[in-house]
């Protein structure tokens, strides 16, 4: 049973006390813990139940690596599911739960899946939950999501009530890891004077050194580590940060890295993560190496660790995952394990080293201390319970795995070599090269990541570069840390002895030739439940691509991404392919390292803070009087205003008919407008817009159509030149910066040498539509500028001082009433608003929104950019002929336009539509034809592009692209409706209202 | 995440910066060009594997469309220059091919 040991622990204070929660049960640790070493200081080896058997499961490592001892942190809003005990610091009220049980993580009904493991293979759900087709959704899906999983998502009601942000740097260097390595590279690329940051995921600096016990210049690791960061401290151009892990790299030295701030200090007032947005000039990657586990029979129980992890919990915590352990291994290195239990008094039943002649110096050591060692033996099958492993099975390592000999002990700690962790190398394209010697991939220096200039962007060092041995590691690190930092390395580099181990031997099964029924039981993918049998299945049903095997079995694929499973994985299948293991390759890797949560992704966009909003100098009083916001663009804009007891159709129909037949009046300030300018402006806007511009007089306006280069309808809006050399042009709300850039483009890439400048000036004018039989009269009313008919008729602007306001009216009607745009600098918007409220009580007026603007251009057969256009339709399609020169030689879009496709007779046309009972056609219906398609759909023959009850009218109407349409008025067609119904429309002219213009030009 | 210098401001620009514009240098077919040309003016673009030249624009920047010479494989960036050329000029192809040589 596990335990805390009376003395020892470099990471905890034993004077201190703090209180968690584990399922309900009030425990007790240390500061320095983890979950994971405080729950075995309580004896607690079940921490819980796997993906798909449900099979008991314990922890199995002491880093970010851990498969098995996910967990759900906090409660409440703060809850959070998944999430690693081996890199959870415990603090003082910590609630935890344990995941993916039912009823209880001691008896778990889902553990039945364990006894029908046979009949779960790889690829079991694609084989068998295929038929019947409607099980899948009802019965199978359900129950699949129920019995197979991870933790439960916080509940929908939650509010994550922390705060979280970015951080942007700039750095010379960036060093990933505080291992002994990353810290000698700090040393020697801060000494060329470079910026220098350096960050470690855990919150204690040196790495694995301290627990195997490297001698550095001549001092204990502990001590060299503590000499060396406060001499990094004491440095200038050294930033030093605990709890960031480096999460990704991407092109051109951009670094993304994590910072847990106050998830062991919940509540203290600060961010709980943030998230380092990094530009490096050059990045070193000093992260280590990962051990690896070794298949074999019931490699799954609790009690089963790396043996790294087991002398990590014995040195850092103090705690013994047992009391009698077995190592089983193929190295050296796993010795040192050995040594660390029976230093700490803890028994080590036997040493079974899969290699026949054994190990080097470290295995002398440990026989000498009369520890039992098997050579060239392996582990056949490890039984036990769910609360752990009870004995092992040894064999011949090169048999089928007959047993001959029983060893009882309550943990094993497993060695198979080490990985070095590559990942942060791979994630910007660094490739890899096969070593022989370690049997591991490790980076292939010629291969490296490249800057924008071309060097080497990303330095691998030490264990992370595949250099096992201190010595050998801290001087790949001192050497690639100065060449980072732009120079040579100065002096020499820390010492220490140089490594003295015997070959490993790849060990990727145990025992080498297992039979079927150890191999069913012999795990690579922990949290996957992914096993030897399954891999090999894979391989045998064709799936022979290591990418394409990932996916059959789900390999890799769990919130570990496979940092244990993976080389087992792969060397499984290169076996059952025959092949070599670099022939085989690696899947990708890709960021982030380890999962990084998503608030820290969002950092401070969220809530108010998500997008800017842009609001018109008159935002207020639409606040203050029952407006109902859209959002168009970033712009948020009254849809109606609604006034007491109203409902918002009721008030849409109430402003449409106060602005009819009185006056109603439009906040158009979000409309684009750009001013474009120079002697060659006039040529320019004819090349933007399909119809000619140059030829408008000054003082007045024409509406124009903007098309892209492929011939598509892109905008549109009305041009009022301004002077000879100016023209203003209104675009749409959403399109003003999309039209702005549009013109730049051409200006500065294909007419260069045009005398021309653009200058987007939306946000520089408030501007309000008065609209009605009475828009004159308020304008009179206010005085300052003749609106008369005489003085500024329809298409006409006009300048000067309205209200004692510095104006511009442009005489134009989107409504088709009498209509005139007022347009003031921004800052005098609101006193406009005000002024004319005032001015036209007495005539009613009414503010209105963007509804009943829509009603009312629609009742006037007046298209909407991305209503009647959705980037596939051309003007010609709209029935706009009129507004497409015939004379000009060329605009935008022109050549595009006659193109065979484009001047397809069967384009469908836009016409106007009603229907024959007066209701409403659906948005975006679809025109039935005869006949149903390839894929058996009914035909169809043109949809509904525009569509509403029209108050005016007191009837439903629509605008339509419709095949042939505008040689069919008169006929009906039938058009697809809710609920599989069809709504019969009569095909009319889109001009639904005063078709001869004469209220407008009054 | 690219870094391209701005050759008119001289900002060393991060992509959140900029605005892709796809290949650089493709002359405009008009009205006159027949449905080949017009065709590849429109539709085709040169995807290799190698130097591409390419248009930006330093959008949240100075506003200016620039080039860049960018090797689509090392990421490595043989260098920018003004939009308002119809071929790269000469110190660009001779970046390239000093780097080709090494």
């Amino acid at each position: 049973m596990s335990k805390r040991l009376s003395t020892g622990g470099r990471l905890i204070d034993r004077d201190t006390s703090l209180r968690f929660t584990f399922n309900g049960t009030h425990l007790r640790g240390h500061q320095g813990d983890t979950l994971a070493s405080a729950l075995m200081a309580n004896g607690r080896t079940l921490m819980g139940r796997s993906f798909k058997y449900h099979r008991p499961r314990g922890v199995v490592t002491s880093g970010a690596e851990e498969p098995n001892a996910l967990f759900g942190l906090g409660k409440g809003d703060r809850f959070e599911p998944n999430q690693r005990a081996t890199t959870a610091e415990l603090f003082d009220g910590a609630t935890t739960e344990t995941q993916n049980h039912w009823p209880s993580l001691e008896t778990d009904v889902g553990a039945v899946n364990a006894s029908l493991s046979r009949f779960l293979p790889a690829g079991f759900y694609y084989k068998t939950f295929l038929w019947p087709r409607s099980f899948w959704k009802h019965v199978y899906e359900p129950f699949i999501r129920r019995s197979a999983g991870l933790g439960k998502a916080p509940d929908k009601d939650a509010r994550d009530p922390d705060d979280y942000e970015h951080f942007h740097i700039h750095t010379d260097v960036l060093i990933v890891g505080g291992g002994v390595a990353g810290l000698a590279a700090a040393k020697s690329a801060s000494a060329t004077g470079a910026e220098v940051l350096l960050v470690e995921q855990t919150s204690h600096w040196g790495g694995r050194a301290p627990v195997d016990g490297a001698e550095i210049d001549g001092m204990p690791a502990d001590a060299w580590i503590e000499k060396t960061v406060a001499e990094l401290e004491a440095m200038e151009n050294v930033r030093l940060r605990t709890r960031v892990m480096g999460s990704g790299i991407y092109d051109h030295g951009y670094a993304l890295a994590y910072e847990r701030i106050a998830d062991h200090a919940p509540e203290g007032g600060r961010p709980r993560h943030r998230l380092w947005r990094i530009r490096a000039r050059r990045i070193v990657t000093a992260t280590g190496a990962i051990e690896r586990p070794i298949a074999f029979a019931g490699n799954d129980l609790p009690g089963i660790m790396l043996a790294s992890a087991v002398r990590d919990y014995v040195v850092n915590h103090a705690v013994a995952p047992g009391d009698r352990t077995v190592v089983v291994c193929n190295n050296d290195d796993a010795y040192r394990t050995a040594l660390v239990l029976d230093d700490a008094g803890l028994k080590v039943a036997a040493v079974v080293d899969a290699r026949p002649q054994g190990g080097g110096t470290l295995a002398r050591t440990v026989k000498d201390r009369g520890i039992r060692v098997l050579q060239g033996k392996a582990i056949a099958k490890a039984k036990g319970t769910k609360t752990g492993v009870t004995a092992v099975g040894i064999c011949e390592f090169t048999g089928t795995g007959d047993v001959t000999e029983t060893i009882a002990c309550d943990c094993v700690a497993m060695s198979g070599g080490w990985s070095p962790v590559v990942h942060l190398w791979s994630h910007a394209g660094g490739k890899l090269t096969w070593d022989e010697t370690e049997a591991q991939f490790r980076p292939d220096p010629d291969r490296a990541p490249r800057n924008e200039d071309g060097e080497a962007m990303v330095h691998a060092v030490g264990a992370a570069n595949g250099h096992f041995g201190t010595a050998e590691g801290l001087a790949d690190a001192w050497d690639a840390g100065a060449r980072a930092g732009g120079g040579t390395a100065s002096g020499a580099a820390p010492a220490a002895a140089a490594r003295d181990e015997a070959a490993m031997m790849p060990v990727w099964l145990m025992p080498a030739n297992a039979k079927i029924g150890l191999r069913r039981k012999a795990w690579l993918d922990f949290q996957n439940d992914v096993k030897v049998s399954d891999v090999a299945l894979a391989a045998q049903e064709g799936f022979t691509s290591v990418e394409h095997t990932k996916r059959y079995t789900t390999l890799g694929m769990a919130t570990d991404q496979g940092k244990l499973s993976n080389i087992n994985g792969l060397a499984i299948l290169a076996q059952a392919l025959d092949q070599e293991i670099p022939a085989v390759g690696t899947t990708t890797f890709r960021p982030p390292y380890t999962p990084i949560s998503l608030a820290a992704i969002a950092g401070e966009a969220r809530g108010d803070l998500f997008q800017p909003v842009r609001r018109t100098p008159m935002h207020q009083w639409h606040e203050d009087n029952g407006a109902v916001f859209e959002p168009v663009g970033h712009w948020r804009r009254p849809y109606c205003f609604r006034r007491d007891g109203e409902r918002t159709e009721e008030a849409v129909r109430r402003e449409i008919d106060r602005t009819r037949h009185g006056l109603g009046m439009l906040d158009a300030s979000t409309l684009g407008k750009i001013i474009v300018k120079g002697p060659d402006a006039g040529r320019f806007v004819d090349m933007l817009y399909t119809n000619m511009m140059s030829s408008l007089k000054v003082g007045a306006c024409r509406y124009g159509l903007m098309c892209s280069e492929n011939g598509f309808l892109m905008d549109d809006g009305v041009v009022a030149r301004l002077s000879d050399d100016t023209f203003l042009c209104h675009t749409t709300t959403g399109g003003a910066e999309r039209i702005h850039a549009h013109m730049e483009e051409w200006l500065q890439t294909e007419w260069w040498d045009w005398q021309v400048w653009t200058a987007n000036v939306t946000e520089q004018w408030a501007q309000v539509a008065v609209v009605g039989p009475h828009a004159r009269k308020v304008l009179e009313k206010l005085g300052g500028i003749d609106v008369s008919k005489e003085a500024l008729p329809f298409m006409r602007w006009t300048e000067g001082t309205l209200a004692g306001l510095p104006a511009r009216i442009f005489r134009i009607s989107f409504s088709g009433e009498l209509s005139f745009e007022v347009g003031v600098p921004a800052n005098r918007g609101r006193a406009l608003w005000d002024a004319l409220l005032e001015a036209g009580e007495e005539f009613g007026i009414t503010p209105y929104g963007t509804e009943a603007l829509h009603v009312m251009r629609a009742e006037k057969g007046f298209i909407m950019i991305g209503d009647e256009t959705d980037g596939t339709v051309i003007p010609q399609d709209l029935g706009l002929h009129w507004a497409i020169s015939k004379k000009k030689e060329d605009y935008i879009g022109k050549r595009a336009q006659a193109r065979s496709h484009m001047a397809d007779p069967d384009r469908w046309q836009l016409v106007g539509l009603e229907t024959t009972d007066g209701s409403v056609l659906d948005d975006g219906a679809y025109a039935i034809a005869d006949g149903t398609n390839a894929n058996g759909q009914r035909n169809t023959q043109g949809r509904v592009t525009s569509t509403y009850h029209s108050p005016t009218l007191g009837r439903g109407i629509a605008m339509g692209l419709v095949l042939h349409g505008t040689d069919r008025m008169g006929e009906e067609i039938d058009f697809t409706a809710e609920g599989g119904a069809t709504r019969r429309a009569r095909i009319v002219s889109p001009v639904f209202y005063d078709p001869e213009g004469e209220r407008q030009n009054v | 995440m690219l870094i391209l210098t701005c050759p008119y401001c001289g900002t060393a620009a991060d992509e959140t910066e900029l605005h892709p514009g796809g290949e650089a240098h493709v002359v405009r077919a008009g009205p006159e060009a027949d449905e080949d040309t017009f065709e590849a003016y429109l539709f085709q673009r040169a995807n290799p594997r190698g130097v591409h030249f390419e248009r930006w624009r330093h959008s949240h920047g100075c506003g200016k469309w620039f080039h860049a010479a960018r090797d689509t494989l090392t990421m490595q960036v043989h260098g920018t220059y003004p939009a308002q050329v119809t071929e790269p000029p000469q110190d660009i192809l001779d970046a390239i091919e000093e780097a080709r040589a090494r």
